[in-house]
């Protein structure tokens, strides 16, 4: 395990408190308008960011042995594929099975693993979606269309300073002959956090 | 974002017509500097002429750190606030932060 001295509250960079600084300002003078400058991020909220995670889910179902160690240490396993993140966080690699659905909360933090997932999408930082994704965790999948069985078991994972989770989906069906360049392809941002499946190429639920 | 030129500013990085960011933030002083242009802060050759002076100031920074040093020169240079107005917010969201516990959102107090 590591430790740094931020464990228990926030922590901004000098340039990330420069660009609140910038927004706060501006906006309360009514020169910027925050909700505008939300909707030009999210615009992009899936290419900021590399996601690495796609690979690393790819790679877990293509390679058993790495698959295993994923399970065992995915701090090891993800950084032996050269990804390391700023804060060296720790993470920890959750399996989706039939039995067992996964599904990541918090991102509220500067600490969220972006290096990995990719950025958080916008509707994760409000505190309504991260209370109910604890409470009704199903009805939550639901809004966002996924519809899982009575029979899958949901566990929700709350990020911490210390234990950052990514979500390994399950493998679609009908994708044997795909490659791990071809897969780490189908793997979404929100299948890496438990909010959508991965589907295979021309699936249509 | 229909009447911004991207191509036309010096050294940006353009794939598929779109830009790439390394990080959260950089999307954000760029989406910054498009809604302030939107909303008539400054004009889309200003922009271009602040930013091509910080590339061009022989200072080793990264494009968005650039950026981000640019629209601080800019805001100021066209009296939408003050350097040291920048810097004492920048100081109180870093006190915000420290007492924000881990995942909670950090805010100002007022």
């Amino acid at each position: 395990m590591h430790s740094h001295d931020d464990d228990d509250h926030s922590h901004l960079t000098d340039t990330e408190a420069r660009v609140r600084a910038l927004e706060s300002l501006l906006s309360e003078k009514g020169y910027l308008d925050s909700a505008a400058v939300d909707e030009i991020v999210q615009t992009y909220e899936t290419k900021i960011g590399p996601q690495n995670g796609a690979h690393v889910v790819a790679k877990a179902w293509c390679n058993p042995e790495f698959n295993a160690w994923l399970k065992d240490d995915a701090t090891a396993a993800i950084h032996s594929l050269g990804y390391t993140s700023r804060q060296g966080e720790h993470m920890v690699a959750v399996f989706n099975s039939i039995d067992t659905h996964h599904l990541i909360v918090c991102t509220l933090c500067s600490c969220y693993p972006w290096s990995v997932l990719g950025l958080p999408p916008t509707w994760y930082k409000s505190p309504p979606f991260r209370s109910r994704a604890v409470i009704e965790p199903r009805s939550v999948l639901a809004d966002f269309g996924l519809e899982l069985p009575a029979s899958t078991k949901i566990e929700v994972h709350d990020s911490t300073a210390e234990i950052r989770y990514l979500v390994i989906p399950q493998r679609p069906d009908n994708t044997e002959s795909m490659n791990e360049t071809d897969l780490a392809k189908l793997v979404t941002r929100n299948a890496m956090i438990g909010t959508a499946l991965v589907k295979a190429p021309g699936a249509t639920s | 974002m229909n009447d911004v030129n991207l191509s036309s500013l010096p050294d940006m990085v353009l794939v598929d017509d779109e830009p790439v960011f390394n990080e959260p933030w950089e999307a954000q002083a760029f989406a910054m500097v498009i809604n302030l242009h939107q909303k008539n802060a400054f004009s889309w050759s200003e922009w271009a002429t602040a930013l091509s002076a910080e590339i061009h100031s022989g200072e080793q920074r990264s494009y968005y750190q650039h950026w981000l040093h640019a629209l601080e020169n800019l805001v100021a240079s066209k009296s939408l606030t003050t350097s040291t107005a920048l810097v004492a917010r920048k100081n109180e969201w870093h006190e915000a932060a420290a007492r924000t516990p881990h995942g909670d959102p950090i805010e100002l107090n007022r």
